[in-house]
């Protein structure tokens, strides 16, 4: 057992500044940093806000930014973390801050309703159902893993430092239109409005996103690169933009 | 209370997997329908499930259809379900999961390209169709996604405080905005509750935060009678080491696909305890266990994959007879399988992958090459809101449950596996009947000197000075219920209990939470005791009246199968006095043809 000290973001409501604040507690074998948040919570600060739920990195939650890192709390373990120091941690900056950890997440909901939804094909037999090669139920298995933790948000610096909400979507809708666009039985079409309404052409494929995903999702190369070629070659392939011309087809 | 309040036919408490299908289906017959939920969208219970949904399509052995899996379910909950609950629920599951494919979840295939389905503990034919160990969130993210397109309105991060009633009838609730403290009324024509389990009433749970019983002590404080409160499902395996991770869940999946169970000296010593009603359908030797694991249709399943109650007892008795783990577990094995698999480090991976994180994430251990050490977790509760089988009614008029806080499908102890199919099952049955119910009543009237007294009692914590703190008296209570209402129980210890919970109870009305209304961990701990409370007398007091041992409630003083006993259900209710009553009453008769299938089947 040894104490640790803690330097956590406290902030009462949008109209405060807020600031950090120090606090010590002991750190045991395996603990990871919601467990210490918790216990500083029920020791010295029983008002301290922090959002979680399943405490396994499943749910998407306990999202923070832990020594400067976005992060999971409650999948960055204490031992990971230098003991020479305070550890620091504070909420999403992406996001505005409801109180201490706690941002306010809700644009992302807004944004999800704006995407077509899923659409099938018909089914493929006669009692309704389809069939699906395993190797198509795999191919995007890797998007529809995403927990929506926005930690690719809040790292964005589309998001974070250029404040594009309203014409950007961020690296979790490109994964979640690459979900839909690649799902075997889809039948939508989100190319134009991924160019259009979604901004994909300000994403400069930093990768940034792809570093901070706890569950390993390759956003930049297989979400959002195969995204922006299939709009490429949508709409500035030079023979189908002279067919839409000739065809007077007003995508572009 | 001055403002306008919220407006809607049918109202849900809960946005969990039978939370969103009963929304669902209530927009879709044309009802208005609002959703309030603790958390964020996505992020209930739902999405920790790992193992699979129930359904006999028949993909995998054609030999499968509802008949066996209504047997399966009735014997699972040794005879104490509603016989009528678990025929409604095996028949409909195949169309609730093939439902949810054509909204745009994605299942494992066969290699014809049908929804694969796995074995699965007490189920005779590998039924469970699922997404590697991922169903939970591919169910509740494909519910949630279908959902917003609905025009249904979500509150998320809202807690409903009380019900509201006129003149018996439910009317709506008060909730309290947990972001920001602020009330809010809704006037409904009918509620349905969809609130999930009580397993924060235990020191070692695999649930998260939001179950601490919330639709059961609604429910309870309105009126309704709750049943099977005594049968709290502890799951065999729950993660034991490190001390933070304690009764994470380790998914029966991996018991599916060939894992075994071991203690300290190496012995399988599962084989070593098989239960009569069993026998028949267990393997005789490891060799026969393996064969069923891979598919062999004349192989019977290994004795890992019998029912939890049975597991997590045969772990307890291992831990008790000084053949633990060093952490106070047994060892689970997945890895040997190298001896039958080339690729076997692969398999694991691909067919376990949250679990193969998990445990490298959280205790730096491969799963693909070393034994995991597990224990029991407080899981599931089979107990809940009494409800009509068919329309999912409670006896409050206009008040709806579904899922984990309804009670009646699962009787003495769950199948796995059936909670998924049970939440589409039966949300979609509450949203149905709740926006039937509310088609045909008339308006509500809203009783606003109960909203002011309700307001005012939520407060109470945050005002007082100078009183305990809320977490104290929590975790006492999850230290009482672990070690005295847990998977082994006594007469004298569950009395003890009962005592314990009503002086906590006492102290909890004297709480104090400082700090101010917005997103305040303190008073919500301090407001989540009044439920926890409930719950936790219930089962103390229905496991007290129970004298004998019966799926998931072992009694040490009645180690036995009571006869009588296996012919009652027990009902708890609040008395006029405000006391807690408990009293016996018959098990729902079975029908001739479910009578008869249940001797065919053996």
């Amino acid at each position: 057992m040894a104490a640790t000290q803690f330097r956590i973001w406290r902030q009462d409501g949008a109209g405060d500044e807020g600031g950090y604040r120090d606090y010590t507690t002991d750190v045991t074998e395996g603990m990871v940093v919601l467990d210490a948040v918790h216990q500083i919570q029920a020791e010295s600060a029983n008002d301290l806000a922090v959002r979680w739920n399943c405490k396994a990195g499943k749910c998407g939650s306990c999202s923070a930014e832990v020594n400067g890192n976005p992060r999971l709390m409650c999948m960055t373990r204490m031992s990971d973390l230098p003991a020479d120091r305070p550890v620091t941690v504070e909420p999403m900056r992406a996001f505005p801050v409801i109180r201490d950890l706690v941002c306010d997440v809700s644009w992302n909901y807004e944004v999800k309703k704006k995407i077509e939804p899923f659409e099938p094909r018909p089914p493929d037999a006669e009692d309704g159902t389809w069939r699906i090669a395993q190797e198509d139920v795999e191919r995007v298995q890797e998007f529809r893993k995403c927990i929506e933790c926005f930690l690719c948000q809040d790292v964005c610096h589309v998001l974070r430092d250029h404040h594009l909400h309203e014409e950007f979507v961020g690296p979790r809708f490109f994964v979640y239109n690459a979900a839909l666009e690649m799902h075997p039985l889809d039948t939508g079409d989100r190319l134009a409005s991924l160019k259009r309404d979604e901004g994909i052409g300000y994403c400069n494929i930093t990768k940034c996103c792809t570093k901070v995903c706890p569950e390993h999702i390759t956003i930049t190369d297989n979400a959002i690169i195969p995204l922006k070629e299939r709009v490429v070659s949508e709409f500035y392939d030079p023979l189908k933009k002279l067919f839409r011309v000739f065809s007077g087809g007003s995508r572009a | 209370m001055e403002q306008t309040p919220y407006e809607y036919d049918v109202l849900v408490v809960g946005a969990g997997g039978a939370g969103l299908r009963a929304a669902i289906e209530a927009s879709a017959v044309g009802a208005s329908c609002g959703v309030i939920c603790k958390s964020l969208l996505g992020k209930a219970h739902t999405v920790m499930a790992e193992g699979g949904m129930a359904a006999a399509i028949g993909n995998v052995d054609e030999r499968d259809d509802w008949k066996v899996h209504v047997t399966d379910t009735l014997r699972g909950g040794q005879y104490l379900s509603n016989p009528k609950m678990a025929e409604i629920h095996a028949k409909e599951a195949p169309a609730r999961a093939l439902e949810l494919e054509a909204w745009g979840a994605l299942f494992d295939r066969t290699k014809d390209g049908r929804i694969l389905q796995r074995n699965f503990g007490g189920h005779r034919y590998p039924r469970l169709a699922h997404v590697g160990d991922r169903t939970g969130l591919e169910m509740i993210r494909t519910l949630q996604d279908h959902g917003i397109h609905r025009g249904i309105d979500f509150h998320m991060e809202y807690t409903v405080f009380r019900l509201l009633l006129d003149d018996g009838r439910v009317a709506g609730a008060l909730a309290y905005d947990r972001e920001r403290g602020r009330f809010r009324v809704y006037r409904a024509k009918s509620v349905v509750l969809a609130t999930g389990g009580i397993g924060r009433a235990f020191k070692i749970t695999s649930n998260s935060w939001e179950y601490t019983g919330d639709g059961h002590a609604l429910a309870y404080d309105a009126g309704a009678d709750l049943i099977d409160m005594e049968f709290v499902q502890f799951h065999p395996t729950g993660m034991v080491w490190p001390p933070s991770v304690r009764g994470i869940l380790v998914t029966e999946g991996v018991r599916g696909e060939g894992g075994i169970l071991l203690n300290s000296d190496g012995e399988r010593f599962m084989f070593d305890d098989i239960p009569p009603l069993y026998k028949d359908q267990t393997a005789d030797s490891a060799e026969e266990g393996w064969r069923y694991v891979v598919g062999d249709r004349d192989a019977r399943r290994p004795p890992e994959l019998l029912t939890r109650d049975h597991v997590a007892r045969c772990i307890v008795d291992q831990i008790k007879a000084g053949k633990g783990s060093p952490h106070g577990g047994v060892y689970l094995d997945i890895a040997w399988i190298k001896e039958k698999i080339s690729s076997s480090e692969e398999h694991i991976r691909k067919k376990l992958p949250s679990m193969y994180h998990q445990f490298k994430e959280l205790a730096g251990l491969d799963i693909t090459k070393e034994q995991m050490e597990v224990g029991p977790t407080t899981h599931y509760v089979m107990g809940g809101v009494r409800v009509d089988a068919e329309s999912q009614m409670s006896s409050v008029p206009g008040l709806f449950a579904a899922g984990e806080c309804a009670a009646g499908l699962h009787g003495a102890n769950r199948l796995g596996g059936n909670s998924l199919s049970d939440l589409l099952v039966f949300g979609k049955r509450a949203g149905e009947y709740a926006a039937a119910f509310a088609g045909e009543q008339g308006d509500v009237r809203l009783d606003d000197a109960a909203v002011d007294a309700a307001v005012k009692e939520a407060l109470e914590p945050l005002e007082r000075e100078g009183g305990e703190g809320p977490y104290q008296i929590q975790h006492e209570l999850q230290d009482l219920m672990q070690e005295k209402v847990g998977i082994v129980r006594i007469e004298s210890e569950l009395e003890e209990a009962i005592d314990e919970i009503g002086r906590l109870s006492d102290r909890a009305r004297a709480v104090s939470a400082p700090g101010n209304r917005e997103y305040n961990p303190g008073w919500h701990t301090a407001l989540d005791l009044h439920p926890l409370l409930v719950v936790s007398e219930a089962v103390a007091r229905a496991g007290l009246m129970r004298r004998e041992s019966r799926g998931a409630q072992f009694r040490d003083d009645y180690p036995q199968k009571d006869e009588h006993f296996g012919k009652v259900i027990i009902r708890v209710a609040r008395g006029a006095d405000g006391e807690m009553v408990v009293e016996e009453m018959p098990v729902e008769p079975m029908s001739d043809e479910l009578t008869r299938l249940v001797e065919e089947m053996g």
